[in-house]
């Protein structure tokens, strides 16, 4: 569709249409050679290590959080799902004596769980997923208090299992942790799912265009559910790498990663509107949130100048996903 | 892609003459469909035949949605019956119709516009590849459906998309009217229905529209379209079926009849008499068609 008679800026436009990656990913070489001018040391290895790190937990709740923009819907609930999760598999691996894997296993049933309550309030009771996983949001947190007794749990007196995601695995100068190969793992399959499989195929045109995918025989309910129930799955490992990363199970953990993971996928170029985007692009807008954590602080400017630029961050995103939609005739 | 050879031979020599006799490839008798007191179809009958266009004309309300909608199963009527191929069907859903081989484009287009154009022509029946990927991890064979789609959009004729992995919201609407014409017509289907296939379009496409309309008969395909356009009716139809008031008030052709004429008997202002023309009468037109 290239005319010759395209501007320069019609040219982008249409080349962020077809490749919505490519926003985010200058977005974040632009932001690593920036705040490395700004001090050389952002680009040591600790610090980038230290930076990969961080980003484990809000990248894996930020896949889940994707999944469900792109059909449209919207998750408040991810941080309060993570967080019961994490309380069960910590409480019942510590307190009652819960074999560590079989632990594991509960904490991501238990995501799965908080998942398909979700979806099967939105499917069936048709109610907006805005509305539903703000009830649930105070509903899963109330849980996880009460379940905890706002008691946390050490990791002293965890199975070593649980901590099997904060292990450190060397690549060269860098020190990645076992969590953030989960994590890139993770993203790798689901990207696949989502690409390559039929039922990816039927969660971008459910998010597209949800009577169109009905009349094309896709069964939008079920793929609806089973999003909303994978995102689940994905809360409950999320909280298995935060419990590895922090080295303690506690309810006072994650407490932005609402707003958190919405920001990592906006930056990443999913449209909110649905049907549009990609997890690629959700791993780069985590990244990027992390960048100017990590390196606003390293260029000694207060860390209210972090919040403020993430904000203008999230503004600019959509501002240019309106733009990039316009290419629709 | 099954169809009846000898009606696409017949039909190729002779466009604009589809084989009247034989087994109707889809036919109603004495559809009735009521929503409360309001009567959407009164004892309709309509047969359609292998390789010909049968426009179905009329003014708001005199039954063209609903009669389609019983045919391609988004209602069931109340009373009569459908045949598919000489056999009675009864569809609970679209989808049993289109299973049926009856494929339907909705005036609201059923695309994705954010997928591309094999995506689309393919969306809700993706071929998996074949061995063990396919089979174990569900891995689509991308290029095999980006290959047979572009194969099915030329034979279409439907040259002006060059890029099957273009977007489908980045296309025109005769575009993407194409698209879902062409996915209709990919799916082996034995019947293709139209609802106001021209309504969005300005002339130029709605003329590749036509021409692609053209171009399913000539292979075979028999079709159903509904429209307001007389002229574009009168131009691609074989034979028009008019609806009034939830009846049918008759069968013509465009040969029989003039745009006036027709447009006379859709509104009331004249009755069509038994006998004339290449039609049937008002009476007829409910059981037996032209048997000659």
């Amino acid at each position: 569709m290239v005319r010759e008679s395209e501007t320069l800026g019609a040219r982008i436009q249409h080349g962020l249409h077809r490749h919505p990656a490519i926003g985010p990913a200058s977005v974040l070489v632009a932001s690593v050679i920036a705040f490395s001018i700004a001090n050389p040391r952002f680009l040591n290895s600790t610090n980038l290590s230290l930076l990969v790190q961080q980003v484990a937990v809000l990248a894996t709740l930020a896949i889940g959080q994707t999944m469900i923009i792109l059909t449209a819907g919207i998750d408040l609930s991810v941080g309060a799902a993570a967080i019961l999760a994490q309380m069960v598999i910590a409480q019942t691996a510590a307190n009652n004596h819960v074999p560590g894997v079989l632990a594991i296993l509960l904490g991501v049933a238990v995501g799965a769980l908080t998942g398909f309550i979700n979806g099967f309030l939105v499917t069936r009771i048709k109610l907006p997923p805005f509305i539903v996983t703000l009830g649930t949001l105070s509903i899963y947190t109330a849980i996880g208090l009460r379940y905890s007794n706002g008691q946390s749990v050490y990791a002293s007196a965890m199975p070593k299992v649980l901590i099997w995601t904060g292990n450190y695995v060397n690549i060269g100068p860098y020190q990645l942790t076992t969590g953030v190969i989960l994590m890139l793992v993770l993203f790798a399959v689901t990207s696949y799912a989502l690409t390559r499989t039929a039922w990816g195929r039927h969660v971008y045109a459910t998010g597209d265009d949800r009577e169109a995918a009905r009349l094309s025989g896709i069964k939008t309910d079920r793929v609806l559910l089973s999003v909303y129930l994978v995102a689940g799955v994905l809360f409950g490992l999320a909280a298995w790498i935060l419990i590895g990363r922090v080295g303690v199970a506690s309810t006072n953990n994650l407490t932005n990663a609402n707003l958190d993971s919405i920001t990592a996928v906006v930056i990443g170029g999913t449209s909110l509107f649905g049907g549009r985007g990609a997890v690629l692009g959700t791993l780069f807008g985590a990244l990027i949130v992390q960048v100017f954590q990590s390196g606003i602080s390293l260029a000694g400017v207060q860390s209210l100048y972090q919040v403020l630029a993430e904000g203008i961050l999230v503004i600019v995103a959509v501002a240019l996903d309106q733009w990039i939609r316009k290419v629709r005739r | 892609m099954s169809m009846d050879v000898d009606a696409a031979s017949a039909s190729a020599s002779q466009p604009g003459k589809p084989t009247m006799s034989g087994t109707p490839t889809l036919e109603a008798r004495g559809l009735v469909k009521a929503f409360g007191h309001v009567v959407g179809l009164a004892n309709v009958s309509l047969k359609l035949y292998p390789g010909e266009v049968l426009a179905i004309i009329g003014d708001n309300g005199a039954g063209k949605s609903t009669l389609i909608k019983c045919l391609s199963g988004a209602l069931t009527p109340d009373q009569g019956e459908i045949l598919l191929d000489g056999v009675k069907v009864a569809f609970k859903s679209p989808t049993d119709a289109r299973m049926a081989g009856i494929e339907t484009v909705f005036q609201t287009l059923a695309v994705a516009p954010a997928l591309d154009i094999a995506s689309n022509l393919y969306l809700g029946r993706e071929i998996r590849s074949k061995g063990p990927v396919g089979r174990f991890f569900r891995k689509l064979d991308t290029r095999g459906m980006r290959e047979s789609a572009k194969k099915q959009l030329s034979d279409l004729g439907i040259g002006t998309v060059q890029d099957i992995t273009q977007k489908v919201e980045t296309l025109s609407g005769g575009q993407r009217q194409a698209v879902a014409v062409a996915r209709a017509a990919a799916f082996g289907s034995k019947v293709v229905i139209l609802d106001e296939p021209t309504a969005a379009l300005g002339v130029r496409e709605s003329g590749q529209v036509l021409a692609l309309i053209k171009r399913l008969r000539d292979r075979g395909m028999p079709v159903i379209l509904i429209s307001h356009n007389m002229p574009q009716v009168f131009e691609v139809a074989d034979r028009i079926h008019i609806q009034r008031l939830g009846r049918c008030a008759g069968v013509i052709t465009p040969q029989s009849h003039t745009m006036e004429e027709a447009v006379a008997i859709m509104t009331g202002a004249t009755t069509l008499e038994a006998g004339t023309g290449d039609g049937t009468s008002p009476g007829a037109a409910d059981g037996s068609d032209r048997t000659t």
